[in-house]
Protein backbone atom coordinates (compact mmCIF):
# COMPACT_ATOMS: atom_id res chain seq x y z
CA UNK A 1 0.00 0.00 0.00
CA UNK A 2 3.11 2.22 0.72
CA UNK A 3 4.50 1.80 -2.59
CA UNK A 4 1.17 2.46 -4.14
CA UNK A 5 1.11 5.84 -2.54
CA UNK A 6 4.73 6.48 -3.23
CA UNK A 7 3.90 5.77 -7.22
CA UNK A 8 1.38 8.83 -7.14
CA UNK A 9 3.08 12.00 -7.81
CA UNK A 10 4.18 14.08 -4.58
CA UNK A 11 5.49 16.98 -6.10
CA UNK A 12 3.72 18.82 -8.40
CA UNK A 13 1.63 16.00 -9.55
CA UNK A 14 0.78 16.45 -13.07
CA UNK A 15 2.74 14.22 -15.12
CA UNK A 16 2.18 10.82 -15.06
CA UNK A 17 5.27 9.36 -13.33
CA UNK A 18 6.66 5.77 -14.01
CA UNK A 19 5.23 4.20 -11.11
CA UNK A 20 1.81 5.08 -11.67
CA UNK A 21 2.19 4.60 -15.52
CA UNK A 22 3.02 0.72 -14.18
CA UNK A 23 0.45 0.92 -11.99
CA UNK A 24 -2.22 2.12 -14.78
CA UNK A 25 -1.33 -0.34 -17.02
CA UNK A 26 -1.47 -3.28 -14.91
CA UNK A 27 -4.66 -2.01 -13.18
CA UNK A 28 -6.59 -0.19 -16.03
CA UNK A 29 -6.71 -3.88 -18.17
CA UNK A 30 -8.07 -5.21 -15.15
CA UNK A 31 -10.31 -3.28 -14.48
CA UNK A 32 -11.26 -3.57 -18.15
CA UNK A 33 -11.68 -7.20 -17.80
CA UNK A 34 -13.82 -7.37 -14.46
CA UNK A 35 -16.44 -5.07 -16.57
CA UNK A 36 -16.13 -7.20 -19.47
CA UNK A 37 -16.70 -10.65 -16.98
CA UNK A 38 -19.43 -8.54 -15.27
CA UNK A 39 -21.54 -8.61 -18.43
CA UNK A 40 -20.38 -11.86 -19.70
CA UNK A 41 -20.83 -14.22 -16.63
CA UNK A 42 -24.25 -15.68 -16.67
CA UNK A 43 -24.09 -16.46 -13.21
CA UNK A 44 -24.91 -13.18 -11.01
CA UNK A 45 -22.88 -13.87 -8.38
CA UNK A 46 -19.83 -14.24 -10.66
CA UNK A 47 -21.05 -10.91 -12.56
CA UNK A 48 -20.71 -9.44 -8.71
CA UNK A 49 -17.11 -10.92 -8.07
CA UNK A 50 -15.65 -9.25 -11.20
CA UNK A 51 -17.55 -6.09 -10.57
CA UNK A 52 -15.80 -6.11 -6.94
CA UNK A 53 -12.12 -6.57 -9.09
CA UNK A 54 -12.63 -3.43 -11.23
CA UNK A 55 -13.89 -1.35 -7.65
CA UNK A 56 -10.98 -3.06 -6.26
CA UNK A 57 -8.73 -1.74 -9.19
CA UNK A 58 -10.06 1.78 -9.56
CA UNK A 59 -9.70 2.27 -5.70
CA UNK A 60 -6.30 1.73 -6.03
CA UNK A 61 -5.91 4.04 -9.17
CA UNK A 62 -7.69 6.86 -7.16
CA UNK A 63 -5.18 6.31 -4.63
CA UNK A 64 -2.37 6.78 -7.29
CA UNK A 65 -4.22 9.44 -8.80
CA UNK A 66 -3.59 12.22 -5.87
CA UNK A 67 -6.66 10.89 -3.88
CA UNK A 68 -6.14 8.74 -1.01
CA UNK A 69 -9.22 9.32 0.96
CA UNK A 70 -11.53 8.44 -2.17
CA UNK A 71 -9.56 5.76 -3.17
CA UNK A 72 -9.61 4.32 0.76
CA UNK A 73 -13.49 5.24 0.46
CA UNK A 74 -14.01 3.27 -2.69
CA UNK A 75 -12.47 -0.01 -1.04
CA UNK A 76 -14.40 0.09 1.93
CA UNK A 77 -17.69 1.87 0.91
CA UNK A 78 -17.88 0.01 -2.48
CA UNK A 79 -16.55 -2.88 -2.75
CA UNK A 80 -16.73 -3.72 1.08
CA UNK A 81 -20.63 -2.60 1.83
CA UNK A 82 -22.21 -2.18 -1.53
CA UNK A 83 -20.98 -4.89 -3.00
CA UNK A 84 -21.82 -6.83 0.27
CA UNK A 85 -25.30 -5.85 0.20
CA UNK A 86 -25.20 -6.70 -3.11
CA UNK A 87 -24.27 -10.60 -2.80
CA UNK A 88 -26.49 -10.58 0.06
CA UNK A 89 -29.57 -10.09 -2.12
CA UNK A 90 -28.40 -12.21 -5.01
CA UNK A 91 -28.31 -14.90 -1.62
CA UNK A 92 -31.70 -14.09 -0.68
CA UNK A 93 -32.92 -14.56 -4.52
CA UNK A 94 -31.36 -17.99 -4.91
CA UNK A 95 -30.75 -20.13 -7.62
CA UNK A 96 -33.26 -17.73 -9.71
CA UNK A 97 -30.37 -15.37 -9.96
CA UNK A 98 -28.92 -17.22 -13.28
CA UNK A 99 -30.16 -15.57 -16.29
CA UNK A 100 -32.23 -16.41 -19.07
CA UNK A 101 -30.86 -16.58 -22.72
CA UNK A 102 -34.30 -15.58 -24.17
CA UNK A 103 -34.19 -12.92 -26.29
CA UNK A 104 -37.39 -11.02 -25.88
CA UNK A 105 -36.35 -8.18 -28.65
CA UNK A 106 -34.65 -9.57 -31.50
CA UNK A 107 -31.61 -8.56 -32.09
CA UNK A 108 -31.38 -6.45 -29.09
CA UNK A 109 -27.95 -7.75 -28.49
CA UNK A 110 -26.68 -7.08 -31.45
CA UNK A 111 -27.84 -3.74 -31.40
CA UNK A 112 -26.80 -2.81 -27.85
CA UNK A 113 -23.16 -4.46 -28.60
CA UNK A 114 -23.40 -1.94 -31.12
CA UNK A 115 -24.02 0.86 -29.57
CA UNK A 116 -22.01 0.07 -26.73
CA UNK A 117 -19.05 0.08 -29.43
CA UNK A 118 -19.91 3.21 -30.49
CA UNK A 119 -20.59 5.34 -27.29
CA UNK A 120 -16.93 4.10 -26.29
CA UNK A 121 -15.66 5.01 -29.62
CA UNK A 122 -17.39 8.53 -29.18
CA UNK A 123 -16.15 8.94 -26.34
CA UNK A 124 -12.74 7.97 -26.44
CA UNK A 125 -12.50 9.44 -29.43
CA UNK A 126 -13.36 12.81 -27.57
CA UNK A 127 -11.34 12.20 -25.11
CA UNK A 128 -7.98 11.41 -27.13
CA UNK A 129 -7.14 14.75 -28.46
CA UNK A 130 -6.70 15.58 -24.79
CA UNK A 131 -3.84 13.70 -24.10
CA UNK A 132 -1.26 15.79 -25.95
CA UNK A 133 -3.59 19.30 -25.77
CA UNK A 134 -4.26 19.55 -22.07
CA UNK A 135 -1.01 20.48 -19.77
CA UNK A 136 -2.15 18.72 -16.19
CA UNK A 137 -2.15 21.17 -13.64
CA UNK A 138 -1.99 18.77 -10.83
CA UNK A 139 -3.27 19.13 -7.08
CA UNK A 140 0.65 20.04 -5.83
CA UNK A 141 2.58 18.73 -2.57
CA UNK A 142 0.15 16.71 -0.60
CA UNK A 143 -2.39 16.72 -2.55
CA UNK A 144 -4.14 19.74 -1.59
CA UNK A 145 -4.18 23.88 -1.81
CA UNK A 146 -2.79 24.26 1.28
CA UNK A 147 -0.48 21.54 1.33
CA UNK A 148 -1.75 19.78 4.62
CA UNK A 149 -2.82 16.65 3.20
CA UNK A 150 -5.54 15.11 0.98
CA UNK A 151 -7.51 14.35 4.05
CA UNK A 152 -7.61 17.42 5.69
CA UNK A 153 -7.35 19.56 2.34
CA UNK A 154 -11.07 17.28 1.76
CA UNK A 155 -12.67 17.91 5.22
CA UNK A 156 -12.23 21.59 5.04
CA UNK A 157 -13.88 21.82 2.20
CA UNK A 158 -16.70 19.85 2.96
CA UNK A 159 -17.26 21.57 6.28
CA UNK A 160 -16.71 24.73 5.23
CA UNK A 161 -17.12 25.43 1.19
CA UNK A 162 -19.67 22.45 0.79
CA UNK A 163 -21.65 22.07 4.15
CA UNK A 164 -25.01 22.64 3.24
CA UNK A 165 -25.11 19.53 0.02
CA UNK A 166 -23.09 17.63 2.75
CA UNK A 167 -25.99 18.55 5.47
CA UNK A 168 -28.56 17.39 2.44
CA UNK A 169 -26.81 14.12 2.01
CA UNK A 170 -28.23 13.18 5.73
CA UNK A 171 -31.45 14.27 4.60
CA UNK A 172 -30.87 11.87 1.64
CA UNK A 173 -29.59 8.59 3.60
CA UNK A 174 -32.47 8.84 6.44
CA UNK A 175 -34.70 9.54 3.47
CA UNK A 176 -33.20 5.60 1.96
CA UNK A 177 -32.88 4.14 5.02
CA UNK A 178 -36.88 4.91 5.54
CA UNK A 179 -37.73 4.15 2.27
CA UNK A 180 -36.05 0.93 2.48
CA UNK A 181 -37.74 -0.41 5.61
CA UNK A 182 -41.10 0.72 3.57
CA UNK A 183 -40.71 -1.55 0.67
CA UNK A 184 -39.51 -4.34 3.06
CA UNK A 185 -42.45 -4.06 4.89
CA UNK A 186 -45.11 -3.15 1.86
CA UNK A 187 -47.02 -6.49 0.84
CA UNK A 188 -47.11 -8.12 3.80
CA UNK A 189 -50.19 -8.54 4.93
CA UNK A 190 -51.48 -6.63 8.02
CA UNK A 191 -52.14 -8.90 10.58
CA UNK A 192 -56.00 -8.35 12.54
CA UNK A 193 -54.99 -7.00 16.02
CA UNK A 194 -56.13 -9.27 18.33
CA UNK A 195 -55.92 -9.34 22.28
CA UNK A 196 -54.30 -12.19 23.72
CA UNK A 197 -57.15 -13.23 25.86
CA UNK A 198 -59.20 -13.85 22.44
CA UNK A 199 -56.25 -15.93 20.77
CA UNK A 200 -55.90 -18.09 24.05
CA UNK A 201 -59.68 -18.76 23.85
CA UNK A 202 -59.30 -19.22 19.73
CA UNK A 203 -56.31 -22.07 20.36
CA UNK A 204 -58.46 -23.80 23.33
CA UNK A 205 -62.26 -23.39 22.06
CA UNK A 206 -61.13 -23.74 18.25
CA UNK A 207 -61.06 -26.62 16.23
CA UNK A 208 -58.56 -29.40 17.09
CA UNK A 209 -56.22 -29.12 13.96
CA UNK A 210 -53.17 -27.57 14.96
CA UNK A 211 -53.58 -27.95 18.36
CA UNK A 212 -50.85 -29.98 20.03
CA UNK A 213 -48.54 -31.48 18.13
CA UNK A 214 -48.37 -34.30 15.22
CA UNK A 215 -46.75 -37.39 15.39
CA UNK A 216 -43.29 -37.84 15.24
CA UNK A 217 -41.66 -38.84 12.53
CA UNK A 218 -41.35 -42.85 11.94
CA UNK A 219 -44.36 -43.17 14.04
CA UNK A 220 -47.68 -45.28 11.48
CA UNK A 221 -50.19 -44.15 13.74
CA UNK A 222 -53.64 -43.49 11.88
CA UNK A 223 -54.40 -40.58 14.81
CA UNK A 224 -52.28 -38.37 17.25
CA UNK A 225 -55.35 -38.53 19.77
CA UNK A 226 -54.34 -40.17 23.22
CA UNK A 227 -56.69 -42.49 22.86
CA UNK A 228 -55.46 -44.32 20.35
CA UNK A 229 -52.49 -46.38 21.48
CA UNK A 230 -49.23 -47.18 19.52
CA UNK A 231 -48.33 -50.20 17.94
CA UNK A 232 -45.14 -51.94 18.57
CA UNK A 233 -43.12 -53.10 15.26
CA UNK A 234 -45.08 -56.57 15.34
CA UNK A 235 -48.27 -55.08 15.16
CA UNK A 236 -49.31 -55.43 18.77
CA UNK A 237 -50.49 -52.32 21.17
CA UNK A 238 -47.15 -51.22 23.49
CA UNK A 239 -48.97 -51.10 26.71
CA UNK A 240 -46.45 -47.88 27.85
CA UNK A 241 -48.83 -45.78 25.58
CA UNK A 242 -51.71 -46.50 27.22
CA UNK A 243 -53.32 -43.71 29.16
CA UNK A 244 -53.92 -44.83 32.68
CA UNK A 245 -56.70 -42.60 33.01
CA UNK A 246 -58.75 -43.63 29.66
CA UNK A 247 -58.12 -47.32 30.32
CA UNK A 248 -59.57 -47.22 33.81
CA UNK A 249 -62.54 -44.75 33.12
CA UNK A 250 -65.65 -47.52 33.70
CA UNK A 251 -67.52 -47.48 30.15
CA UNK A 252 -70.70 -46.89 31.60
CA UNK A 253 -69.43 -43.09 33.48
CA UNK A 254 -69.64 -42.40 29.30
CA UNK A 255 -72.69 -43.60 28.02
CA UNK A 256 -74.25 -40.40 28.41
CA UNK A 257 -71.34 -38.57 26.17
CA UNK A 258 -72.18 -41.84 23.92
CA UNK A 259 -75.78 -40.78 23.74
CA UNK A 260 -75.25 -37.40 22.83
CA UNK A 261 -72.74 -38.27 20.16
CA UNK A 262 -74.71 -40.90 18.57
CA UNK A 263 -77.85 -38.28 18.94
CA UNK A 264 -76.10 -35.72 16.76
CA UNK A 265 -74.08 -37.81 14.16
CA UNK A 266 -76.09 -41.02 13.51
CA UNK A 267 -74.15 -44.44 14.03
CA UNK A 268 -71.75 -44.64 16.45
CA UNK A 269 -69.02 -45.80 13.83
CA UNK A 270 -68.22 -42.31 12.91
CA UNK A 271 -67.31 -41.46 16.73
CA UNK A 272 -63.44 -40.56 16.92
CA UNK A 273 -61.63 -40.08 19.84
CA UNK A 274 -62.73 -36.29 19.83
CA UNK A 275 -66.12 -37.42 20.71
CA UNK A 276 -65.25 -37.94 24.01
CA UNK A 277 -65.23 -34.03 25.02
CA UNK A 278 -68.64 -34.11 24.47
CA UNK A 279 -70.33 -31.44 22.47
CA UNK A 280 -68.09 -29.99 19.31
CA UNK A 281 -67.49 -26.56 19.65
CA UNK A 282 -68.08 -23.90 22.09
CA UNK A 283 -70.00 -24.38 24.87
CA UNK A 284 -70.75 -27.72 25.17
CA UNK A 285 -73.76 -29.86 26.03
CA UNK A 286 -74.63 -30.48 28.84
CA UNK A 287 -73.74 -34.06 30.64
CA UNK A 288 -70.02 -33.93 28.63
CA UNK A 289 -66.71 -35.46 30.74
CA UNK A 290 -65.50 -31.98 31.08
CA UNK A 291 -68.90 -30.92 32.84
CA UNK A 292 -69.05 -33.68 35.42
CA UNK A 293 -65.21 -32.83 35.74
CA UNK A 294 -66.01 -29.42 36.54
CA UNK A 295 -68.89 -30.58 38.94
CA UNK A 296 -66.38 -32.42 41.12
CA UNK A 297 -68.15 -35.96 40.46
CA UNK A 298 -64.85 -37.40 39.05
CA UNK A 299 -63.61 -39.15 42.46
CA UNK A 300 -65.15 -42.42 41.06
CA UNK A 301 -62.90 -41.84 38.56
CA UNK A 302 -59.69 -41.33 40.15
CA UNK A 303 -60.20 -43.61 42.75
CA UNK A 304 -60.31 -46.04 38.95
CA UNK A 305 -57.12 -44.73 38.06
CA UNK A 306 -55.44 -45.26 41.33
CA UNK A 307 -56.89 -48.80 41.84
CA UNK A 308 -56.89 -49.77 38.58
CA UNK A 309 -59.31 -52.21 39.33
CA UNK A 310 -60.09 -53.17 35.85
CA UNK A 311 -58.46 -54.95 33.09
CA UNK A 312 -57.06 -52.93 30.59
CA UNK A 313 -58.74 -52.88 27.32
CA UNK A 314 -62.35 -52.57 28.39
CA UNK A 315 -62.66 -48.91 28.99
CA UNK A 316 -64.24 -46.67 26.62
CA UNK A 317 -60.75 -46.84 23.95
CA UNK B 1 2.08 10.30 -20.33
CA UNK B 2 -0.40 13.13 -19.68
CA UNK B 3 -2.97 11.51 -17.25
CA UNK B 4 -5.94 12.26 -19.18
CA UNK B 5 -5.70 8.55 -20.25
CA UNK B 6 -7.58 7.91 -17.42
CA UNK B 7 -10.10 9.10 -19.27
CA UNK B 8 -9.78 6.59 -21.66
CA UNK B 9 -10.48 4.37 -19.19
CA UNK B 10 -12.74 5.71 -17.77
CA UNK B 11 -15.50 5.93 -21.10
CA UNK B 12 -14.47 2.64 -21.90
CA UNK B 13 -16.16 1.23 -18.58
CA UNK B 14 -18.68 3.91 -18.74
CA UNK B 15 -19.58 2.34 -22.70
CA UNK B 16 -19.35 -1.78 -21.06
CA UNK B 17 -21.91 -0.50 -18.03
CA UNK B 18 -24.36 0.87 -20.44
CA UNK B 19 -24.41 -2.47 -22.57
CA UNK B 20 -24.78 -4.33 -19.62
CA UNK B 21 -27.69 -2.32 -18.79
CA UNK B 22 -29.00 -2.79 -22.22
CA UNK B 23 -28.03 -6.81 -22.74
CA UNK B 24 -28.22 -7.84 -18.93
CA UNK B 25 -32.15 -9.32 -17.85
CA UNK B 26 -31.70 -10.10 -13.64
CA UNK B 27 -32.57 -6.99 -12.37
CA UNK B 28 -29.47 -6.83 -9.97
CA UNK B 29 -27.34 -7.74 -12.86
CA UNK B 30 -28.84 -4.01 -14.56
CA UNK B 31 -27.95 -2.60 -11.28
CA UNK B 32 -24.47 -3.76 -10.70
CA UNK B 33 -23.38 -2.33 -14.05
CA UNK B 34 -25.07 0.92 -12.96
CA UNK B 35 -22.73 0.95 -10.47
CA UNK B 36 -20.10 0.48 -12.85
CA UNK B 37 -20.84 3.60 -14.77
CA UNK B 38 -21.39 5.41 -11.97
CA UNK B 39 -17.74 4.57 -10.92
CA UNK B 40 -16.64 5.26 -14.40
CA UNK B 41 -17.53 8.52 -13.87
CA UNK B 42 -16.33 8.93 -10.07
CA UNK B 43 -12.56 7.78 -11.87
CA UNK B 44 -13.45 10.61 -14.51
CA UNK B 45 -13.87 12.89 -11.61
CA UNK B 46 -11.10 12.46 -9.55
CA UNK B 47 -8.72 12.78 -12.81
CA UNK B 48 -10.29 16.21 -14.18
CA UNK B 49 -9.68 17.13 -10.00
CA UNK B 50 -5.55 16.58 -10.84
CA UNK B 51 -5.94 17.92 -14.19
CA UNK B 52 -7.22 21.35 -13.13
CA UNK B 53 -5.78 21.41 -9.59
CA UNK B 54 -8.55 21.37 -7.92
CA UNK B 55 -10.28 19.67 -5.00
CA UNK B 56 -13.91 19.98 -6.43
CA UNK B 57 -13.53 16.91 -8.58
CA UNK B 58 -12.84 14.73 -5.48
CA UNK B 59 -15.54 16.37 -3.79
CA UNK B 60 -17.99 15.83 -6.60
CA UNK B 61 -16.85 12.20 -6.83
CA UNK B 62 -17.02 11.56 -2.77
CA UNK B 63 -20.62 13.06 -3.64
CA UNK B 64 -21.47 10.54 -5.82
CA UNK B 65 -20.62 7.68 -3.46
CA UNK B 66 -22.87 8.97 -1.29
CA UNK B 67 -26.07 9.29 -3.49
CA UNK B 68 -24.89 5.72 -5.01
CA UNK B 69 -24.74 4.19 -1.55
CA UNK B 70 -28.85 5.53 -0.96
CA UNK B 71 -29.56 4.51 -4.43
CA UNK B 72 -28.36 0.75 -3.93
CA UNK B 73 -30.21 0.65 -1.04
CA UNK B 74 -33.43 1.59 -1.78
CA UNK B 75 -32.99 -0.30 -5.54
CA UNK B 76 -32.25 -3.01 -3.98
CA UNK B 77 -35.05 -2.90 -1.48
CA UNK B 78 -37.28 -2.48 -4.79
CA UNK B 79 -36.26 -5.14 -6.54
CA UNK B 80 -36.73 -7.74 -3.17
CA UNK B 81 -40.02 -5.98 -3.30
CA UNK B 82 -41.04 -7.05 -6.97
CA UNK B 83 -39.12 -10.54 -5.69
CA UNK B 84 -41.41 -11.51 -3.20
CA UNK B 85 -44.85 -10.76 -5.25
CA UNK B 86 -43.64 -12.09 -8.60
CA UNK B 87 -40.76 -14.82 -7.65
CA UNK B 88 -38.25 -13.67 -10.27
CA UNK B 89 -35.69 -10.60 -10.81
CA UNK B 90 -35.72 -10.63 -14.53
CA UNK B 91 -36.66 -7.46 -16.17
CA UNK B 92 -38.68 -8.97 -18.55
CA UNK B 93 -41.62 -10.97 -16.50
CA UNK B 94 -41.68 -7.80 -14.16
CA UNK B 95 -43.69 -5.60 -16.65
CA UNK B 96 -46.65 -4.73 -14.34
CA UNK B 97 -45.84 -2.82 -11.65
CA UNK B 98 -48.60 -3.94 -8.62
CA UNK B 99 -49.16 -7.74 -9.13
Amino acid sequence: MSAVLAAAPMTGGGEMTTGESVAFWILGPVALAGGLGMIFSRNAVHSALWLVMTMLSLGVLYMVQQAPFLGFTQIIVYTGAIMMLFVFVLMMVGRDASDSVVEVLRGQRLTAAVLGVGLGGLAVAAVAETLTAVGPVGLGIGYGPEARGNVQALGTSIFRDYLLPFELTSALLITAAVGAMVYTFAGRARRQQTSQRERVVERLRGPLTGYGSRSGPGVFATADSVATPALLPDGSVAPASLSQIIESTRRERLDADIADVQSESGPARDVDARALRGGDGAGGSVGSTHDRLEEGTHEATQGATTSSDEPAGEGAR
Amino acid sequence: MSPTIYLLLSALLFAIGAVGVLVRRNAIVVFMCIELMLNAVNLTLVTFSRINGSLGGQIMAFFVMVVAAAEVVVGLSIIMAIFRTRRTTSVDDANLLKY
